[in-house]
């Protein structure tokens, strides 16, 4: 049963008395500090009536020990308890031994000093964070040619396991997103087309070359970016949470060649047919739109296919699949070595490696196509 | 008599072919401190989980506070969930929150209180649990081994629980850590009368705290009784366990 706690001040001039009733627990805590705080108590001695007082607990300790006692947790009680009670007393000691205050939590302040210092912090991070990333790749690149050249020191196992995980198990959604874009390339090029030249054909041209050259590959990165990348620095980061690779280095593994390497060299070898795949279902999607919108046949889309569009874009576009494979993976990996003890480190790693990858893999094509214009291709 | 707080009947738990418990009976009094022992692997933590409800026993029926807790609707349910607190073995502090925040979790989650009361009742749980003031306003990645299970108890105690869960309270702490939690237990389950449930290896923790001791094993609870009953009990893994260096210490 529960009783609600409740008070009654009697002042008799040279003293006051608080008689306290019910239950004072932390059921009625809440009520009971809002009236607590609007009492006045005259400055003379006081006298607590525990009489009728029913349960109490720590709560209601803290209320009766704030309102009556002194800070000086020496004196207790400093105020004088009439009536029984089974343990008001013993509570109101422990609570009155602990009235120390904590300091409090750091605030959240920012003035000026404090934006500059936080410009200031934040460009040395960036700094350090981009020498580390770049003492990072070196590391893994260097692994990773070092098990090229000794191909039986690689851990076959762990790459091979990697390979289904991070690689055919994409495959499925990296072709259905990429059979959409397809359509979507197609759909949208055959209603421009039609406006401005009054030929759909060239759809099957224009769907082949972007598919080739840009959209199969920048699909697959990014959607391995958001796959593989979260996944990677999630499995590293709660290893590193667990003490596991302080292990493997205690046991004279290193870090690098036992969890970097096999995913890089598995990004490596499944990120080329994960783009191949995305360009051949864009393609097709293209090609069923053609097909179903436009009256193009698919005998004479893919006759045109091989004739307009040249084996090059398919290269161009293959190349900078294995780029795209190693910023995945070494930024993955990269971010996940980087957590720390807590919860918080691993969203940050999380999040920061995907974005990271997704950022890269658009500036990398950015670049490639630049570099491709100035060579003609 | 006095009053029963939990009742377990029957309990089976299983995990897929493998049986963990299969018919575990057993009943803590108000007031009182109970230890759970037995060898590694023999489900002490897992009764513990499936008593607080979070995970869910094949067969068989627990009863808190009178109330058989797979009958209780979400209402009820949280209802009881106040009245009890949970200290898990490695303190499950949330690392995001600083160890005031920590303990103001649960006030914030089921009272009314003011930001004001909370901060103080926090303090005051934070200096109850034998922590410095200066712990406070820290994160738990910051805090020590033994520090983090004091946090973890200050935040146990928060709402005032009527009943104590405490899995491996002094595991992995320093002897002389671990003295001082035990006493720090005793001496709060006294004071504020406190029901503990105890999980635990250590010996010195089941002669500091328990007024009495149930032994899991062959799937079932096999003996309950104080430390010098079962001292003097003729169960070989008992007598292994309290006649072995570590054991005799104690007795």
């Amino acid at each position: 049963m529960i009783c609600l706690g409740g008070f009654v001040v009697d002042d008799l001039g040279d003293h006051t008395i608080l008689k306290v009733s019910g239950d004072w627990t932390i059921q009625s805590a809440g009520d009971l500090d809002r009236e607590l705080h609007g009492l006045d108590l005259p400055d003379h001695h006081t006298v607590l009536d525990v009489s009728e007082l029913g349960k109490l607990d720590t709560a209601g300790a803290w209320l009766i020990e704030r309102t009556l006692g002194t800070a000086e947790p020496t004196t207790f009680p400093g105020y004088d308890i009439r009536g029984h009670h089974r343990e008001a007393e013993a509570l109101l000691r422990i609570v009155s031994e602990r009235r120390e205050e904590c300091p409090p939590d750091e605030p959240h302040k920012m003035d000026f000093v404090d934006l500059l210092a936080r410009i200031g912090q934040g460009s040395v991070h960036f700094l350090e964070e981009t020498a580390e990333t770049l003492s990072f790749v070196a590391k893994a690149l260097y692994g990773t040619i070092k098990s090229i050249v000794q191909p039986h020191k690689v851990r076959w196992t762990s790459v091979v396991n990697v390979m289904e995980e991070a690689g055919l198990d994409a495959l499925p959604i990296v072709c259905f997103l990429s059979f959409f874009i397809g359509m979507v390339i197609a759909y949208i090029g055959a209603t421009m087309l039609q406006q401005t030249l009054g030929a759909t054909v060239f759809t099957v041209e224009l769907v082949g070359w972007a598919m080739m050259r840009e959209f199969g590959v920048v699909l697959t990165g990014i959607l391995l970016a958001g796959r593989t990348n979260s996944s990677f620095t999630a499995q590293i980061g709660s290893m590193k949470m667990r003490q596991e690779v302080d292990a493997m280095r205690t046991l004279g593994l290193d870090p690098i060649d036992a969890l970097v390497t096999p995913r890089v060299l598995a990004m490596l070898i499944m990120t080329p047919f994960l783009a191949f795949g995305a360009t051949l279902s864009g393609i097709f999607g293209g090609m069923m739109i053609s097909w179903l919108a436009l009256d193009i046949s698919p005998v004479l889309f893919i006759a045109r296919t091989q004739e307009l569009v040249t084996i090059q874009n398919f290269w161009v576009g293959m190349s900078k699949s294995p780029v795209f494979a190693l910023i995945v993976a070494i930024i993955a990996c990269r971010q996940g070595l980087k957590v720390e003890g807590d919860v918080q480190s691993l969203g940050n790693a999380t999040t920061a490696s995907v974005v990271h990858a997704i950022f890269l893999i658009i500036v990398a094509d950015a670049i490639f196509a630049m570099i491709y214009m100035e060579l003609g291709i | 008599m006095t009053e029963t707080i939990i009742k377990v009947r029957g309990l089976r738990t299983q995990f897929g072919d493998h049986v963990v418990h299969d018919g575990v009976d057993l009943d803590v009094y108000r007031g009182e401190t109970i230890g759970v022992i037995g060898p590694s692997g023999c489900g002490k933590s897992v009764l513990l989980s499936e008593i607080v409800g979070l995970l869910k026993p094949a067969a068989g029926e627990v009863t808190v506070f009178g109330q058989r807790l797979s009958e209780l609707d979400d209402e009820e349910r949280r209802a009881v969930e106040r009245r009890w607190a949970v200290m898990f073995q490695d303190g499950a502090l949330f690392s995001n929150l600083t160890v005031r925040e920590n303990v103001m979790a649960p006030m914030r989650e089921h009272t009314n209180f003011s930001f004001e009361l909370m901060t103080e009742l926090a303090d005051l749980k934070i200096r109850l649990s034998g922590l410095p003031p200066e712990a406070a306003p820290k994160r738990p990645s910051e805090l020590s081994g033994g520090m983090r299970k004091r946090a973890a108890l200050a935040r146990a105690l928060a709402l005032d629980p009527e009943l104590l869960f405490l899995d491996e309270p002094t595991a992995g702490l320093d002897p002389i850590t671990a003295g001082r939690f035990d006493s720090l237990i005793e001496e709060l389950s006294r004071l504020l009368g406190l029901t503990v449930f105890l999980v635990t290896h250590d010996l010195d923790t089941l002669k500091a705290t328990c007024d009495r001791i149930a032994v899991l094993g062959d799937k079932r609870v096999k003996h309950v009784g104080t430390l010098q009953e079962l001292a003097q009990s003729d169960d070989p893994w008992l007598a292994e366990y309290f006649g072995g260096p570590r054991g005799r210490a104690v007795v």
